[in-house]
């Protein structure tokens, strides 16, 4: 796992480096990524080596410090980290779980981020993506792959008005580009 | 210029502001509020239209969705510009733009109306008689008439300047219609506290309560009952008034389609604002609040303009201050057009008389007109009108027999009673269920979570129609009805379906049914005796309910002509089914935000702004943006594929692989996984190495292929096709997770975490190796088909020693956050050796001269392993991979005579075959002539000074040394045989 | 546009899956002891009933999973829905 996101003398050149943040969308530059799949027999030892609670449902969020866990599938976690963390989780994860019956793909630069906030996000999401953010639907702490118009994207609801956005980098552009066009339809 | 229809005082239109508009070219004046249809009847307009088959004159028929007749272009210019909307549904601004439609050269002079002279050779079905013979004369004659004939309105030529917005909402209840039905379910739905849509086509919320000037709702009238109805919705955040918005469709599992007018009624709009919005709503329910459309009556020449449905002409009156003539004749089934009459009479129209179908008509508005002292015909019929661009006059006679009386008039408003509004409740697939008391097709058991209030469900007395919405909405949002004290609102009964007694020659008359399609009573006569005994057959043959209506308006009564023809009562018959949309709705809606760019994702790599920068011609792959070629200076693509490829055979060039597909294979499992879906055998294969692999289908046939890595002894690198990355994906899981669930492995897609850059060429290695730390990468440590986790220009990678060119290669991975960065340190670090950046047209032609195959281009979802002469690749040992079972079939292995890859090499060395060409043995046989084969892959080589082809051939590989025959356009060219190999066949090259 | 019940993230809009074709359709452990008409039989030949129907979909924008639908292909209803693996209720 040599391959693993870290400082290098050259700088990251992001998908959405460039683009100003405007009133509802910010572009979350930077960090590490994993996708990390864990059987359900293995899932109390990630859990000890990540300081993550693995055991919660499916589609929520569970944090500590800059770890976050967003748990996608039934066996599927998106990792997100400080760049400099990712070489730690690695190696606790590999000391912890000896039998190897773990998957770990460093998916730091397959994807970035977008940050969303205000009122009318909801409203702006609901543009291209189909599902209810009604908070009794879609609570704060809530996370999932979706769709937003022809792109995969996975969401997380931080708080009622503030979720964040993760894209894969070539579709990036495309999704941003939406957001700005229904975002001009809401005043604030 | 003068509205002399309109009244000076009454209705909801704003007398103090005068909007100027233009129809046909001359301008009128009207007010806001108003409709296109209200004011063209205010300035005395009623001929809008013609018909579409016979071209009769036609005037405006109804206030509202329904209208056949009064469908008009509006637009102030052809990017603005909408085609066959409903005047009655326009709203009125300053400069309106609009235009009637089926008429040359105009209304009033119009030279398709030639076929209402020879109607008698127009009949029902005459496009599957008359057009039939000679065969020719249907594309030299028929077709392009037809096509000049049909079709409504002009569609716009410039791209439609409007934008158009879109929208997924969910709600508890969503009521469909803010008449009192749809109004009462809506508030017994928000006192819940439920999530709440309520939704209405017009442009205020109220249905019938806009033209209500008699009934008391608690203690109010009905105007002002309404205010404080929409004032309370403001103290309910959950509930969304949507109006100018139309419930079109209703599909499964309670999703709603609502079209939302957003800017058409503020006149020349601003294209950066939304024209309209398309609204996809799941509802847990769904409340149809719908109403009812008033049914024509079907008479003699019932079409002329100036004939008018008794409760639109009331409609006009009450809303919208305008009169629909000065003298005018009543004729009825029902008690609602004697309140028109009464109405009318109140506003100073004169009553020509009341023709009443019924013998015994009744009831308070009945009495009402009688002591009004209203001239009333009992048990009489309209035995035929006058007047040709506008009604003059009618004959009356009774029922039984007898002598007609002409009564002069310049309206006649008629009313058969009311259809529910089943459309949407029978798009939702819920049972119709024939009420013989009302005549029609009510609302039955339903299919989805949904329920029918109001006039929709036939209940007439304004009272009882907001009982039932409030009911319905408290059932639906589970809360308590509640209910409204109605006063002054006295039930009107009554109803006719079918063709209205009329004396006379059946043959000789023209009663229409279906105004939009000219689709009269004897069209029906007609079909049913041709033999059409369902009622979708007679639907298709005489076109009666498929013109943009949907036979809203003729539905019923056709049913009423079968039935008794039939000797069927009408539920036996049946009815058609409605389907979505409700009323038409511009293709822009649907489109929404996908437009220009934004139609599809446009994928580019992390390397594509230094291609871009560079001049690269772009081509399309998938979603993909890939570099095809660089051009310098004023090179064409043959000059600068040449150049990249002789780059390439003497120096170095570099590529960007980025989009190739890469799956990470992780866990203990990884290489039985491997070896179960790639026919290659992967458990020897040692960390650090690399192999070619190829996936087959269930069927045995390639789907796929790509080079993959064991990093260590539990992770694989995978790489796929560009096109086939998600596919691949897909495969991968759905075996993993439904054939082989007892396999610890675990798939993750690593295509854009990685750019992947390509250095091919003799110099590839002198490029690489000063930016390599942490790895040898010479011949002797890291030779062909192997691989290293190393750092390049400080970045982390993993460096494949590979080649698709057929040279000394690498493809090195690396984050592509640093893509761009490590190509431009490999540019700076190949510059002494003239580094050349090359396209994939260029990949294209280096990979043919070497026969390496491209998924896609040498299969097509019919070859085997072995057709492409890879049948040594498998995996001999195992038991079973995808696709082996199959091969190992009889109907496989006992076909001889399958087409196999092989080399072409034309006679003349310049002549470059044209891809997917055929190939036969003897041009000169008679046609057709047996194929051979096609001709996959076909560039120019600049490598060998020729042009060198790739073919599937029959047999081929034992056909090697044949000479064969390619039919081109230019002649036929004769081709020798060869192996599909065309240069280095020994392969030293990439080890070099 | 359906909305699908996914054994793992409860009910979810029909874009977010992708079908599957017919449930229930085993590929043979040893696929050499099947004979060429029973190999046939399970690559070529499905039931594409009008009415009840068992199914696959995958929760291709969701959690990634594969599992099995009954649904009425006649009025769309979705009556179950269950894991790979699990009987048809
Ligand atoms: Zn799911």
């Amino acid at each position: 796992m040599d391959n693993l996101a870290e400082t290098t003398s050259l700088s990251r050149l992001f998908a959405l480096s460039g683009q100003a943040g405007d009133r509802h969308c910010r572009p979350v530059t930077g960090g590490a990524r994993f996708s990390l799949r864990v059987p359900q027999a293995s899932l109390g030892a990630a859990g000890e080596a990540l300081g993550l609670d693995l055991t919660g449902p499916i589609n929520r969020a569970v944090s500590a410090g800059q770890r976050t866990a967003l748990r996608l599938g039934p066996d599927e976690w998106l990792l997100l980290l400080a760049e400099t963390d990712a070489a730690t989780v690695a190696a606790s994860l590999s000391q912890r779980l000896t039998d190897g019956l773990y998957s770990l793909a460093d998916i730091s630069h397959r994807q970035t981020g977008i940050a969303l906030e205000g009122v009318a996000v909801t409203d702006i999401l609901n543009g291209g993506c189909p599902l209810d953010f009604d908070p009794a639907a879609f609570p704060v702490g809530m996370a999932t792959r979706t769709i937003f118009f022809k792109a995969e994207i996975v969401l997380w609801r931080q708080d009622l008005t503030r979720f964040h956005m993760e894209v894969w980098r070539s579709f990036a552009p495309y999704v941003w580009s939406l957001l700005a066009n229904v975002g001009c339809e809401y005043a604030d | 210029m003068t509205q002399s229809y309109r009244l000076s005082a009454g209705g909801r239109i704003d007398r103090t502001r005068t909007l100027t508009f233009s129809f046909d070219g001359k301008l009128y004046l009207g007010h806001p509020g108003d409709t296109l249809a209200s004011a063209l009847l205010a300035n005395g307009v009623h001929l809008v239209g013609r018909s579409f088959k016979y071209h009769r004159p036609r005037g405006i028929l109804t206030a509202g969705g329904e209208e056949p007749n009064a469908l008009v272009g509006v637009g102030r210019d052809d990017a603005h510009f909408t085609p066959n909307l409903r005047a009655t549904q326009v709203e009125l601004y300053d400069g309106l733009t609009s235009e009637s439609q089926n008429r040359a050269p105009s209304l009033e002079r119009d030279y398709g109306a030639i076929n209402d002279v020879f109607w008698r050779f127009f009949p029902a079905g005459f496009y599957y008689k008359t057009f039939m013979w000679p065969r020719k004369a249907w594309t030299k004659f028929f077709e392009p008439r037809i096509r000049e004939m049909a079709g409504l309105g002009r569609s716009p030529q410039t791209p439609d300047a409007a934008r158009y917005a879109q929208r997924f909402a969910h709600c508890d209840v969503l009521v469909v219609g803010a008449g009192p039905a749809g109004l009462a379910a809506a508030l017994a739905a928000a006192k819940t506290g439920a999530r709440v849509i309520l939704c209405d086509e017009q442009s205020e919320a109220g249905g019938s309560l806009l033209a209500e000037p008699d009934a008391q709702i608690d203690g109010l009238p009905a105007a002002e009952w309404l205010k404080t109805a929409l004032a309370q919705f403001v103290a309910y955040p959950q509930v969304k008034l949507l109006t100018r918005t139309t419930a079109f469709g209703y599909f499964p599992h309670n999703m709603i389609g609502l079209a939302q007018a957003l800017t058409d009624h503020e006149g020349e709009r601003n294209d950066a604002q939304p024209r309209g919005r398309l609204w996809q709503v799941r509802a847990k329910r769904v409340v149809i609040a719908a109403g009812a459309i008033e049914r024509p009556l079907v008479f003699p020449d019932n079409d002329r303009p100036g004939i008018m449905l008794a409760e639109a002409a009331r409609l006009y009156l009450e809303r919208y201050g305008v009169l629909p003539g000065r003298r005018a004749l009543i004729f009825t089934a029902h008690d609602g057009a004697y309140r028109t009459a009464l109405a009318l009479q109140r506003a100073g129209c004169a009553i020509a008389g009341i023709v009443d179908l019924r013998p015994n008509a009744g009831g308070p508005w009945v009495a009402a007109a009688q002591k009004a002292g209203l001239a009333i015909y009992p048990a009489s019929t309209i035995a035929t009108t006058d007047g040709r661009l506008r009604i003059t006059g009618a004959t009356v006679k009774p029922i039984a027999g007898g002598s007609g009386q002409r009564l002069s008039c310049d309206t006649l408003l008629m009313s058969g009673g009311f259809t529910p509004s089943v459309h949407l409740f029978s798009q939702s697939r819920g049972k119709l269920v024939f009420d013989a008391t009302l005549d029609a097709f009510l609302p039955g058991a339903p299919a989805e979570a949904c329920s029918v209030a109001g006039s929709a469900a036939g209940v007439a007395a304004l009272a009882e129609v907001m009982a039932s919405g409030a009911e319905a909405g408290a059932e639906a949002a589970g809360g308590s009805a509640f209910s409204y004290q109605v006063t002054n609102a006295p039930e009107a009964q009554g109803g006719f379906i079918g063709a209205v007694p009329y004396h006379g020659d059946p043959g000789s008359v023209r009663a229409f049914l279906d105004y939009q399609n000219d689709v009269t009573a004897k069209d029906i006569a007609l079909a049913m005796r041709e033999g059409m005994k369902s009622v979708e057959h007679v639907k298709r043959f005489t076109t009666n309910g498929m013109a943009t209506d949907q036979g809203k308006l003729s539905n019923m009564n056709a049913l009423g002509i079968m039935s008794p023809v039939l000797g069927k009562p009408v539920p036996a018959i049946g009815t058609t089914t409605f389907r979505m949309p409700y009323t038409p709705v511009p293709f822009g809606y649907f489109a929404g935000y996908a437009r220009g760019e934004l139609f599809d994702p446009e994928r580019h790599t992390a390397i594509h702004g230094w291609a871009e920068a560079q001049g690269a011609v772009f081509e399309d792959v998938s979603l993909w943006k890939r570099a095809r070629y660089f051009p310098r200076g004023s090179e064409d693509m043959h000059k600068a594929v040449a150049r990249e490829c002789r780059a390439v055979r003497n120096g170095v060039g570099i590529f960007d692989a980025s989009t190739l597909g890469k799956i990470e294979v992780v866990g203990p499992d990884a290489a039985e996984f491997l070896n179960r879906m790639y026919i290659n055998a992967w458990t020897k294969l040692q960390p650090g190495k690399l192999r070619y692999g190829i996936l087959l289908r269930e069927d045995g046939f390639v789907i796929d292929d790509g080079v993959i890595g064991r990093i260590t002894d539990t992770r694989f690198h995978v790489t796929t096709t560009t096109g086939g990355a998600a596919r691949v994906l897909t495969m991968m899981e759905d075996y993993l997770q439904t054939e082989f669930p007892e396999l610890n492995v675990w798939l993750t897609s690593t295509t854009e975490q990685y750019a992947v850059i390509a250095v091919q060429g003799p110099m590839a290695r002198k490029v690489v190796a000063p930016l390599i730390t942490g790895a040898d990468i010479s011949a002797e440590a890291l030779p062909h088909m192997s691989m290293v986790e190393c750092k390049i220009a400080g970045v982390p990678a993993r460096l494949f020693r590979v080649s698709f060119t057929g040279e000394l290669g690498f493809e090195i991975n690396v984050p592509a956050d640093y893509g761009r960065a490590v190509w431009e340190a490999l540019m700076a670090s190949g510059k002494p050796y003239d580094i050349t950046p090359y396209g994939t047209e260029t990949m294209h032609v280096l990979r043919a001269e070497k026969g390496y195959i491209i998924v896609g281009q040498e299969t097509d979802g019919t070859v085997t392993p072995d057709d492409v002469g890879y049948a040594g690749m498998i995996g001999k040992a195992k038991p079973d991979f995808v696709g082996k079972r199959a091969l190992a079939r009889k109907a496989f292995a006992e076909q001889t005579n399958r087409k196999q890859l092989v080399g072409l090499l034309t006679d003349d060395p310049a002549l470059v075959l044209d891809e997917g060409a055929h190939i036969v043995a003897d041009p000169a046989q008679p046609k057709p002539m047996t194929m051979l084969g096609h001709i996959t892959s076909s560039y120019w080589s600049e490598t060998l000074g020729r042009s060198v082809a790739l073919a599937l051939l029959r047999d081929g590989r034992a056909r090697t040394g044949e000479q064969l025959y390619v039919p081109l356009a230019t002649g036929n060219a004769r081709v020798s045989v060869v192996a599909p190999v065309f240069y280095d066949p020994e392969g030293t090259r990439l080890n070099g | 546009m359906l909305l699908i019940p996914c054994p793992y993230c409860g009910n979810r809009p029909e874009i977010e899956f992708a079908y599957g074709g017919e449930a229930h359709v085993v590929r043979a452990a040893d696929p050499r002891k099947e004979d060429d008409a029973a190999w046939t039989e399970f690559l070529y030949f499905r039931k594409n009933p009008r009415g009840d129907h068992a199914e696959r979909w995958r929760h291709a924008f969701g959690c990634g999973r594969f599992f099995n639908v009954k649904r009425n292909t006649y009025t769309d209803h979705i009556e179950a829905s269950y894991r790979i693996g699990e009987m048809l209720p």
